[in-house]
């Protein structure tokens, strides 16, 4: 049996709004407070707001940290210059495989926030002690299993954010797109997962319920892991565990971009690996032209070889079913493919990445 | 708490059976089922005249969370199958009971008196 589900510390709060719980990463976390396809428009049209408690921050702090990260992440910190600046990274084992993709925040050279997937916080601070200690760096990591996260996201993310939390707008207002700034005990990074603007806060875990109810009061919809999902969906997002995990290769993810090998002299785990094995597949975007709704693990046919979706679903904002493909690296954005749903082959558009950013359409 | 309305029948698989005049059955799926699978994006109805065993599955809901495969509650054979409701499916969501899928002529009349009646399929649900 599975140990009893984990719970953050809104869970009350998404239970007494009538939230539709389910088990995810073994966390009992919304799915939905009613209409997943409504708490999608919100993020899209105005402001919605997501429990990420789930996921854990981590602070790294040393002497080293930077190097140490140089070599442990797929992307370069070095390339982030100004203090807040945030990267984006796969952090690969030795084979290549995708242990977990995570948000570093530089902070200062020695200051570090990085914030991993709930399914992997585990896994990801055993292999990073491990490396620490092998590397005899000088740094020190501290999980931070005493912040919630709340995710606030939409065009009017931000406005509404400081309606609620005055208190967060002198530091956050000169905030740039993917950069967070430390705020006394609060962290707020001006990132997300959905594709539209917003902050992700980071607070003490005994703040989170009084927030949550400011933001609400605030007109910020409560939005459960089902609208995140078809939000990261068309956003292009990839999920962990569904897009890619360790038995891939982040070149065959659709995530050559987030690998850096410009400086030659920097050797991150996982580098020997990729460049004896480059990329085989090429991930692409598809749009269902028949009806129906595309989902994970669907094979795809197309006139130079076959692919499979990782994942698929409706799109609330283009009103068609969408899907990743991992295809071959022949298949071109704009072709038209055939994808097997329950044994009708069904046509399909081929698209480049993403389907949807700030609220529009860019497919 | 979902709505169950004491003169259908329904399914351990959350159809609903309305029996009607002329010994036809109305069928969709139950408020509980609709609550669960949440909005509701497409349906694959079935063709009329296709001749169904008892708990084939005939019909698809797909929400935006996942498929559901629809299941004839006795044999027979189905004569219409409610198109606008495929052109509409949130109508699903809206409300369950008047979102009908199909309609199934029972080869067998007395088949009908194995369905769950309201208190049997509140009864399945609670477990």
């Amino acid at each position: 049996m599975n140990a009893p589900a984990r719970q953050t510390a809104l869970h009350a709060t998404h239970v007494a709004a009538g939230a539709r719980m389910v088990d995810f990463a073994g966390w009992d976390m919304p799915v939905n407070y009613g209409s997943q396809i409504e708490e999608h428009h919100a993020v899209r049209r105005d402001a919605g707001m997501f429990d990420v408690s789930h996921m854990l921050s981590l602070d790294l702090e040393g002497a080293d940290a930077t190097p140490w990260l140089r070599k442990l992440l797929a992307n370069d910190v070095a390339k982030l210059g100004e203090p807040g600046k945030a990267l984006y990274s796969c952090m690969l084992d030795e084979t290549g495989g995708v242990i977990d993709d995570l948000i570093v925040y530089r902070l200062s050279d020695t200051r570090y926030r990085i914030v991993v997937n709930a399914g992997t916080a585990d896994k990801d601070v055993s292999w990073m002690r491990k490396h620490i200690a092998a590397s005899g760096a000088n740094v020190s990591l501290t999980a931070r299993r005493d912040l919630a996260m709340i995710a606030v996201q939409g065009p009017n993310a931000r406005a509404k954010t400081w309606q609620a939390l005055p208190q967060l707008r002198a530091g956050s207002e000169t905030l740039k797109p993917f950069s967070g700034a430390q705020l006394g005990d609060v962290f707020v990074g001006r990132t997300g997962y959905t594709g539209e603007d917003g902050f992700e806060i980071a607070l003490p875990a005994d703040q989170a319920a009084a927030a949550w109810a400011e933001l609400t009061a605030a007109g910020v919809a409560p939005c459960g892991l089902g609208a995140r999902d078809t939000l990261r969906l068309e956003a292009g997002m990839n999920l962990y565990g569904q897009d890619m995990d360790e038995t891939v290769s982040p070149l065959d993810a659709g995530l050559a971009w987030t690998v850096d090998f410009k400086d030659e002299a920097r050797n991150f785990v996982g580098k020997s690996a990729l460049i004896t094995q480059p990329a085989s597949r090429r991930v692409l975007g598809l749009i269902l032209e028949d009806r129906g709704v595309l989902r994970s693990h669907m094979k795809v046919f197309a006139p130079t070889g076959e692919g499979e979706t990782t994942s698929g679903s409706f799109s609330p904002t283009l009103e068609k079913s969408i899907a990743f493909a991992r295809l071959p690296l022949t298949v071109e954005p704009g072709e038209t493919v055939e994808v097997d749903i329950r044994g009708k082959r069904l046509k399909a558009r081929t698209v480049k990445l993403p389907f949807v950013r700030n609220g529009k359409a860019v497919v | 708490m979902s709505k169950l309305p004491a003169e259908l029948k329904y399914t351990s698989s959350h159809e609903w059976v309305r029996v009607e005049a002329d010994g036809s059955l109305t069928i969709g799926v139950t408020d509980h089922a609709q609550e669960a699978l949440g909005d509701v994006v497409f349906l694959e109805l079935p063709e009329a005249g296709r001749v169904l065993a008892a708990g084939e599955a005939c019909a698809v809901i797909e929400s935006v969370k996942a498929a559901s495969d629809i299941y004839a509650p006795v044999a027979g054979e189905i004569i219409a199958a409610n198109q606008d409701l495929a052109d509409a499916p949130e109508g699903v969501n809206a409300d369950a009971y008047a979102a009908w899928l199909f309609k199934l002529k029972p080869a067998n009349a007395a088949d009908v008196a194995g369905l769950l009646d309201a208190a049997g399929y509140q009864a399945e649900i609670a477990q």
